[in-house]
């Protein structure tokens, strides 16, 4: 059929391109939202704590007495106790997690088995972390009380074994927070050890090196950059779990070097506190999340440039 | 035989090594599965046993009431879904469309670097910090129709949560969708809004899905950002304002009732865990199970 005579360039209809327009312009607002909304959490976290800011400086920090009696906060103990939990899981998380993502990517076992082993990984990380901690509080603080009595008994002369376990406090609360963070460290693991590509393993058995071998010097250090970013995505999810650490780990704010008794992080003490806080209390409390929330954005913001800046080798 | 160097030689250095580490790693994958076990079976043998039909039924009783008991997690059981429900209605339209805009209209700008940057890094603000900022902008300043504590709030909170996976997602399901399709459409005439709507979001449609379904599943076990906007109630949602008002959640429940010294509510916790953990693992199965029909197209 030849070309029809009546054929004209069609013009778009005005409506067509209103419609057009008006929806790239909602999407590309829709977009903005999550700048608005990462903007508006600090915006209204720092002016909450002006007040605050103005009063304590950086006294707040170094000070360990909380007392809304007297209007003296110091939010030292809690700064600690979010410190101290988060990098004591990571450390006992980090050989677990990485053994773990080795075990399942290597062929040690059938591979039925080892995606069986993956999900289940994954299914750990999507049990509630309240949940997480009424199971903390009832079943695992008890069962492992006999072992804290031991190691206090033997070892009490260490500060950090310094006094009895009763109960709730920063050694559970740092088991509990391992739990957490071993899913994130062993998935991401996982991922990045499967991305390693396979000629590096090849090379490396033909040369006569053992499995091992191959792990440590050839497959780990080409999947690093990536493990080591999420063990800081993992860092900074510690530190600001919330509801199985606040039931677990006692809440006091008195400072104490012993990991047996009973402590704060800030997550914890906004979780208890903020609720029923009113004055310079709720002041003080906008500082430590101040705090918490410049903790979490270095950690996240460090992590989010190693991925990116090591991730391009391969 | 031992002097045979073609033979595998079980007490040679190099293989007692490999030995050890293979077995060092089997045991940390035991260490890392048995927490699982432990509270799967904890949950079960604890929770399913205060299964019955008055703990899906009845109201919770306040503590110190009733010593022997504790009455149900009925309000918490609606509460949960209603929240979840108004925070995937806030943040299904706002992810889906930030991401369309990340991977349809503006694919490499600085723009959409920054803005997927701040995707990661909201998706790394601690759960409590949302509940500080919604309390800060809408519980005390009784911005919305005077409430102070209320279910809004608390829809509002877990938004925040969920936007930044429903972006990310949308954003990756979207760059995967091949460019032939967006170029054949555009080709026939088809507008850039008609060419989204009935050609690359549907295609996209199975890996999206994905993406809300796992944000729902984490929403719905968040207890922290609730614990100080939607705060808690022992009532029936009800009445025309009953968004305006303080709702119960099964997490926050939990929470409440976990640290109370009366068993009765204790054993109550333990019910609603088991309600918890088996609805957020049914929403994980669902998950699972659209991103692999993904895989098989």
């Amino acid at each position: 059929m030849p070309f029809n005579e009546e054929f004209v360039l069609r013009n778009r209809p005005r409506m067509e391109k209103i419609i057009d327009q008006s929806f790239q312009n909602l999407v590309l607002l829709m977009a903005s939202m999550v700048a608005i909304i990462l903007l508006g959490i600090l915006t209204v976290i720092f002016l909450g704590s002006t007040e605050s800011i103005a009063r304590y400086g950086f006294k707040f920090l170094v000070q360990s007495e909380w007392n809304p009696v007297n209007d003296q906060y110091g939010a030292f103990t809690a700064i600690y106790g979010t410190l101290l939990t988060s990098l004591a899981s990571l450390t006992l998380a980090i050989p677990l997690g990485v053994g773990t993502a080795i075990f399942i990517t290597e062929n040690f076992i059938h591979h039925k088995l080892r995606n069986i082993i993956g999900v289940m990984v994954e299914l750990l990380a999507a049990i509630p972390s309240v949940v997480l901690g009424l199971w903390a509080v009832y079943i695992m603080e008890p069962f492992l009380r006999p072992s804290f009595l031991l190691i206090h008994k033997y070892l009490g002369w260490i500060p950090l074994f310094g006094s009895e376990p009763l109960g709730p406090g920063v050694a559970p609360a740092i088991i509990v927070l391992s739990i957490m963070i071993l899913p994130i460290i062993t998935s991401i693991s996982r991922d990045s050890l499967n991305q390693v590509p396979k000629k590096l393993r090849e090379a490396s058995y033909g040369i006569g090196s053992t499995r091992w071998i191959t792990i440590f010097r050839v497959i780990l250090p080409a999947a690093i950059s990536s493990i080591t970013g999420g063990i800081l995505l993992a860092l900074g999810r510690a530190m600001g779990e919330t509801m199985a650490v606040t039931m677990i780990i006692g809440n006091s704010n008195t400072f104490n070097f012993s990991i047996f008794s009973p402590g704060y992080t800030i997550s914890a003490m906004l979780a208890n506190q903020f609720g029923e806080a009113d004055g310079n209390q709720v002041s003080s409390l906008m500082y430590a999340a101040l705090v918490l929330m410049i903790l979490t954005l270095t950690v996240n913001i460090f992590a989010q440039w190693m991925v990116k800046k090591l991730s391009l080798k391969y | 035989m031992t002097n045979n160097k073609l033979s595998f030689n079980y007490s040679s250095k190099r293989n007692i090594t490999e030995f050890i580490f293979t077995f060092l790693s089997a045991f940390a994958s035991i260490i890392v599965l048995m927490p699982l076990i432990f509270i799967i079976i904890y949950v079960i043998i604890k929770g399913g046993s205060e299964l019955n039909l008055s703990l899906l039924t009845q109201l919770p009783e306040p503590p110190g009431d009733d010593l022997n008991n504790a009455g149900g997690v009925g309000n918490a059981i609606i509460g949960t879904f209603i929240v979840t429900l108004l925070a995937a209605l806030i943040s299904i339209p706002i992810g889906v469309g930030g991401g369309i805009y990340l991977a349809e209209y503006s694919l490499k700008g600085p723009f959409s670097k920054f803005i997927r940057f701040g995707a990661n890094v909201l998706s790394g603000v601690p759960s409590i910090i949302a509940g500080v900022f919604i309390y800060g902008i809408i519980v005390s300043t009784r911005i919305i129709l005077g409430s102070n504590f209320s279910a809004i709030a608390g829809g509002l909170a877990l938004s925040i949560l969920m936007i930044p996976t429903i972006i990310k997602t949308t954003d990756e399901g979207l760059k995967l969708v091949s460019n032939d399709l967006r170029k054949a459409s555009i080709g026939i005439g088809a507008s850039k809004f008609i060419t989204i709507i009935r050609i690359t979001l549907p295609a996209a449609f199975n890996s999206i899905s994905t993406g809300i379904v796992l944000a729902i599943a984490r929403a719905s076990g968040e207890t922290a950002p609730l614990i100080f906007t939607a705060l808690f109630s022992f009532y029936w949602p009800s009445g025309n304002d009953m968004l305006l008002q303080p709702l119960a959640t099964l997490s926050v429940l939990i929470y409440n009732f976990a640290m109370e010294p009366y068993e009765a509510q204790n054993q109550l916790a333990w019910g609603a865990s088991f309600l918890l953990v088996t609805l957020i693992l049914f929403i994980n199965l669902l998950a699972r199970w659209l991103s692999n029909k993904t895989m098989e197209k």
